[in-house]
């Protein structure tokens, strides 16, 4: 079964403990979760979590159904690289004098398409967004010059659908409850 | 005019009530004592089974939900009061019980500092319920118990869990109470697709080796008389699973028997030869399937359940079908027309003649030797009256049971499937008791299982709960003897045990008691047993080698079925 780097969205309510829940299940699979990135989406009340992780898609099938069975969560999707638009964006802090005293490093941030945040008498920060392997290959490059510290982000997604799919989820749903407070009333 | 300004605590009391609560099992404590209070004003409405220990309050309470269909409910203080439930949440949740768990908690100002009693139940109980929620504010109590017995009691049943907070219940809040009757992000009521019904009765027209499994869910959804009105019409050969048990009945001509690591042969055997097989409301699981890569074979499988996770989860299907059992046997029913397959049935029929002569009879006639499990078994079945409901322990005890009692009346079956709670029988025997007071509940227990909860012994004492504990009793951790027979070179570790004398025991709680070790004993004792509706514990002695077969060995294929320690049958030879 082949292992790779898929892409899983969790649309849910916003819930206290809901997160452990979720990543309980991925831990019982034996899945480690490589990032993981939550916050309100454009629907109002409705969180979205973004995960990745290494694994095969069968497995991670199963996953999303169990994730799925969580009162809370409203819906989960599975996607390969190619289904979405997704990006990272890293932080890089080098010394600033690095700046006057390495030529090439003014070159590497160029070529990288990176851009500077931030100079402080001290230190410099670096901000790239890209793709793992090139967040990646700059982290690699400056890795010479006494990088002081390094972060990357979660992914954040977009589909190449052109709506997200949550919505004729909600549309649906909110159809089902208005059925049931009718046949109550 | 009544006062709606009322406590957190009685908001709970009041909002269980509205749910229609009338039976609670639990144990006080500090932090749970202001609902233990306000409870003092409601006895007329609520009723209150003080267990021994925890463990046995949601034991109780399985019991309880399985019997009537409610959800159990369990009131314990924070701490251990709630770690002690989490055994049965597991076993609730693993088997579908719709479980309310209500645990106390310290005040929320001392969440999180290690006070006294306190432990991060909600945390703990992640994976061991459907859902469980914090409550810090006396507000939230009504809403959140009606979300509770929603989220327990529709879909795929399980276990729930409100850890309330001590500020939470001491609070004052204006009552009003409203049930649960939509979540947005959860819902319980798959429809069905009638193309999809249309396909199953096309399959069955074309199949010439049907079989339908029926498990737990079956039972769950009431779906006993539409699997009937399927099987019947589409004489159809029914097989149930351990906790399918009593779906459909015992007599019935098409009822084919259990399925599984100690199933009978013909519808072990026929997995394998099976073209068609409809699994309605079962999971599947490794005891049912034995190795996942040789099962069924030859079979299209239609899997039912109304858990779509469940789908495709443990063994490929070739149809998955989201449908409540109920709903889908009903659509069926409708759509289905009768089979012809004499061939295919008689097959059934041969092998179980074959087991009736190497396996069965031996137990229930034997010559001479120790008293069997299987006969004293079926010699309550006998004399017990037809509805009765047999509750198990886990072990040999619970296969020989199933095996061995007789079914005549639906949900007479009642035992830890999924989980395999040693323990869990008296206890649930209990709860069955007090959810259907009219049946006779018997209790077929280990020496070990036993004393795993035998403390409940004081429930039953105080409460007059007429339970019949039929005690096999080896003087063995029987199971994990036999495998050790069987596996392990006869090195019987740690599988002796010493016992108390049970009798002694059960007397000094008031309960009467009877002995037996003679066959010709039997008939009698089993008759004194039943003379009345009281509490009663029959101690009988198993010979201490007595083993359960047939068996299919765990994770292998069904090709192979031990019927004795050195005989196996060969389904396929």
């Amino acid at each position: 079964m082949e292992t790779k780097l898929y892409t899983i969205t969790i649309f849910s309510e916003n819930s206290v403990g809901l997160l452990s829940r979720v990543s309980l299940i991925f831990t019982r699979r034996g899945i480690n979760i490589e990032s993981i990135s939550a916050s309100s989406c454009s629907i109002p009340g409705v969180t979205k979590w973004i995960i990745t992780a290494f694994t095969n898609r069968e497995l991670l099938d199963q996953v999303a159904k169990q994730v799925e069975r969580c009162i809370e969560v409203l819906k989960v999707f599975v996607y390969d690289d190619d289904e979405i638009i997704y990006q990272e964006v890293a932080l890089y802090k080098i010394e600033t004098n690095l700046l006057f005293e390495e030529p090439h490093v003014e070159r590497i941030i160029r070529e990288h398409s990176a851009r500077i945040l931030e100079i402080k008498r001290d230190f410099t920060v670096i901000e790239k967004t890209g793709h793992y392997r090139e967040t990646e290959a700059l982290f690699e490059e400056l890795k010479r010059f006494n990088l002081k510290q390094f972060v990357r982000s979660g992914r954040v997604i977009v589909t190449q659908s052109p709506n997200e799919y949550i919505t004729d989820y909600l549309v649906e749903q909110n159809r089902r409850i208005n059925k049931i407070n009718d046949a109550t009333e | 005019m009544e006062n709606n300004h009322i406590s957190g605590a009685e908001a709970l009391l009041k909002s269980l009530i509205c749910e229609g609560v009338d039976t609670i099992f639990g144990y006080p404590g500090g932090q749970i004592i202001s609902v233990y209070d306000k409870l003092y004003d409601y006895t007329d409405q609520l009723h209150h089974i003080l267990v021994r220990h925890e463990q046995g309050a949601i034991h109780a309470a399985q019991g309880y939900a399985r019997t009537t269909g409610r959800p159990g409910v369990v009131i314990v203080t924070s701490g251990p009061g709630a770690t002690n439930v989490i055994t049965g949440l597991a076993d609730a949740l693993m088997d579908n019980t719709p479980i309310v768990v209500i645990s106390g908690q310290v005040a929320s100002d001392f969440l999180g500092t290690d006070a006294f009693q306190e432990a991060d139940v909600v945390a703990m109980t992640q994976q061991a319920t459907k859902w469980a929620i914090q409550i810090r504010r006396p507000e939230e109590i009504p809403a959140a118990v009606a979300r509770a017995f929603y989220i327990a009691s529709t879909g795929r049943p399980g276990p729930v869990v409100l850890d309330i907070a001590k500020d939470a219940q001491v609070g004052m809040m204006d009552w009003s109470h409203e049930r649960c009757r939509a979540i947005r992000s959860y819902d319980p009521c798959p429809k069905i697709n009638p193309q999809d019904i249309d396909e199953v009765a096309q399959l069955l027209e074309t199949a010439k080796k049907p079989m339908i499994i029926a498990g737990h869910g079956v039972m769950i959804a009431n779906a006993e008389k539409s699997l009937l009105e399927v099987a019947e019409k589409g004489n159809i050969p029914v097989a149930t699973t351990l906790l399918g048990l009593s779906t459909i009945p015992s007599d019935h001509p098409l009822n084919k028997g259990m399925v599984g690591m100690h199933g009978n042969l013909g519808p072990n055997s026929a997995s394998l030869e099976a073209d068609l097989i409809i699994g309605v409301g079962l999971r599947f699981d490794d005891r049912v399937v034995g190795d996942f890569n040789a099962y069924a074979p030859n079979a299209r499988i239609v899997h039912v359940d109304i858990e779509s996770a469940e789908l495709n989860r443990n063994i490929k299907t070739f149809k998955a079908i989201h449908a409540d059992a109920d709903d889908f046997f009903k659509a069926l029913s409708e759509k289905i027309k009768p089979t012809n397959n004499p061939e295919w049935l008689a097959k059934f029929d041969t092998r179980d003649k074959f087991e009736t002569e190497k396996v069965i009879n031996p137990i229930l006639k034997p010559a001479e030797g120790p008293l069997h499990m299987g006969e004293v078994i079926r010699a309550v079945a006998d004399a017990a009256p037809k509805n009765a409901i047999c509750v198990t322990d886990v072990g040999q005890n619970q296969m020989f049971a199933a095996r061995y009692f007789r079914y005549h009346a639906d949900k007479s079956f009642l035992s830890s499937g999924g989980l395999g709670t040693m323990g869990f029988g008296l206890p649930a025997a209990m709860g069955a008791k007090i959810g259907a007071p009219d049946r006779t509940v018997c209790l077929f227990v280990g020496d070990g299982g036993l004393q795993m909860t035998i403390q409940e012994l004081g429930t039953i004492m105080a409460y007059n709960i007429g339970v019949k504990i039929i005690l096999l009793n080896n003087d063995y951790l029987g199971n994990v003897r036999q495998w050790q027979e069987l596996f392990f070179n006869s090195r019987f570790s740690q599988t002796p045990l010493v016992n108390p004398d049970f009798n002694k025991i059960a007397e000094a709680y008031g309960i009467r008691t009877g002995k037996v070790t003679r066959r010709e004993d039997l008939a009698d004792a089993i008759a004194d047993m039943l003379s009345d509706d009281k509490a009663y514990l029959l101690n009988a002695a198993i010979g201490s080698d007595e083993m359960i077969f047939p068996m299919i060995a765990a994770g292998t294929s069904y090709e192979k079925i031990m019927i004795s320690k050195n005989e196996n049958y060969f389904p396929l030879k």
